[in-house]
């Protein structure tokens, strides 16, 4: 899908909350590997059907209750969906960041400055594994509800977050980009 | 003075202190501890090491006997010689395999890298639950077309209920 015209940026994304979508959020399972909808590409959404917002809601809803969660992709509830939500805002990793948001049909538009760092996943709860993404972002998605589309740069943990999150809506885990083969561990703590 | 090599495996029970013992013998000997790699697989210990010095296996044996006596540690000691250090003219992957575990995976997939003459050099496995996790460091041949061992590769993966993943192993020059 292309945007008509130029899509909306970083302050429309920074004052976007879960209260724009007008219906309450329902807590969901989350799904483990070797679930098959976890290696199953989402199919793109209508942002403004009414099962895609609940479903919006429903993701913020149960990453709210997740603790340490930064990010909940459709699929992690069990809907082939491309569809995830994010809140970076409380890690102390985060540089810049965009407080709570929900992104439909999302793609990186342009990254770099690879860095290598530890990942886990709440669908891959026994391991985590190191993994470069780009630490310098820049995605493209739509907003639930209102379908605007909104291009945003961003850097640090949020960078990683939409990268992973993105990449769940592609029916790709964090095991499928491991840096290797001694780079995967068994988790040591639980959140 | 020889520059006799050394390949010395330790293989048991994990607890504290079994490098400290198995390296303290050997510099006792005056050996030189080159590469290694160590690694625990749900409690037991595994270590190979290669060695540099101018003594002989039984000698190694002997200075490492406490730790087969006293640890119940399987200790193995076999002179080697040194092997190329690598090839070098192949390319360079990653291959991640996961799904629901049952036996054959990793025969199921690997036969399609072996099959066209690739080498694994580093592998890990994991059963998590049951979630099967693979993942391998891969050289392919010169000259071997990449798309054709992936397709070969998934559709391996896809018989056994698994997805697999092959990406080139990039290192970013800086």
């Amino acid at each position: 899908m292309i945007p008509p015209g130029a899509p909306a940026g970083a302050e429309r994304l920074a004052a976007w909350t879960e209260a724009e979508l007008g219906v309450q959020g329902r807590v969901r399972d989350v799904v483990r590997a070797p679930a098959e909808v976890l290696s199953t590409r989402g199919a793109d959404v209508d942002p403004t059907a009414g099962e895609v917002v609940q479903l919006a809601a429903d993701l913020v809803a149960t990453m709210r209750v997740s603790p340490g969660c930064v990010g909940l992709a459709a699929d992690q509830v069990g809907v082939s969906a491309r569809v995830f939500c994010v809140d970076v805002t409380d890690h102390p990793k985060t540089r810049t960041h965009h407080g709570t948001f929900v992104l439909c049909n999302a793609e990186v538009v342009a990254s770099s400055r690879n860095e290598r760092a530890r990942e886990g996943c709440m669908s891959v709860p026994d391991l985590t594994g190191d993994v470069k993404r780009a630490s310098r972002l820049t995605v493209r998605g739509q907003l639930p509800g209102s379908g605007e589309w909104v291009e945003v740069a961003t850097d640090a943990f949020e960078a990683r977050a939409l990268q992973h999150e993105i990449d769940h809506t592609d029916g790709l885990l964090f095991l499928d980009r491991v840096a290797g083969a001694h780079a995967i561990y068994p988790r040591q703590t639980y959140l | 003075m020889t520059t006799d090599l050394y390949a010395v495996t330790v293989i048991g029970h994990d607890r504290p202190g079994i490098i400290a013992a198995t390296t303290a013998g050997l510099a006792g000997l005056g050996l030189n501890v080159e590469d290694s790699t160590m690694t625990l697989l749900r409690g037991h210990f595994a270590m190979m090491l290669l060695c540099r010095g101018p003594v002989g296996a039984d000698q190694i044996e002997r200075a490492l006997a406490p730790l087969a006596d006293d640890s119940g540690l399987d200790v193995a000691v076999r002179a080697v010689t040194d092997g190329p250090a690598t090839a070098g003219a192949g390319t360079g992957w990653v291959l991640t395999v996961h799904g629901g575990d049952r036996p054959g995976i990793v025969s199921e997939v690997v036969g399609e890298v072996a099959a066209v003459g690739g080498n694994i050099t580093d592998l890990t496995t994991r059963l998590a639950g049951d979630l099967y996790l693979l993942v391998a460091e891969i050289e392919l041949p010169a000259g071997v077309d990449a798309d054709s061992v992936t397709a070969s590769i998934r559709e391996a993966a896809a018989r056994v209920g698994v997805t697999a993943t092959l990406r080139a192993s990039d290192a970013d020059e800086l």
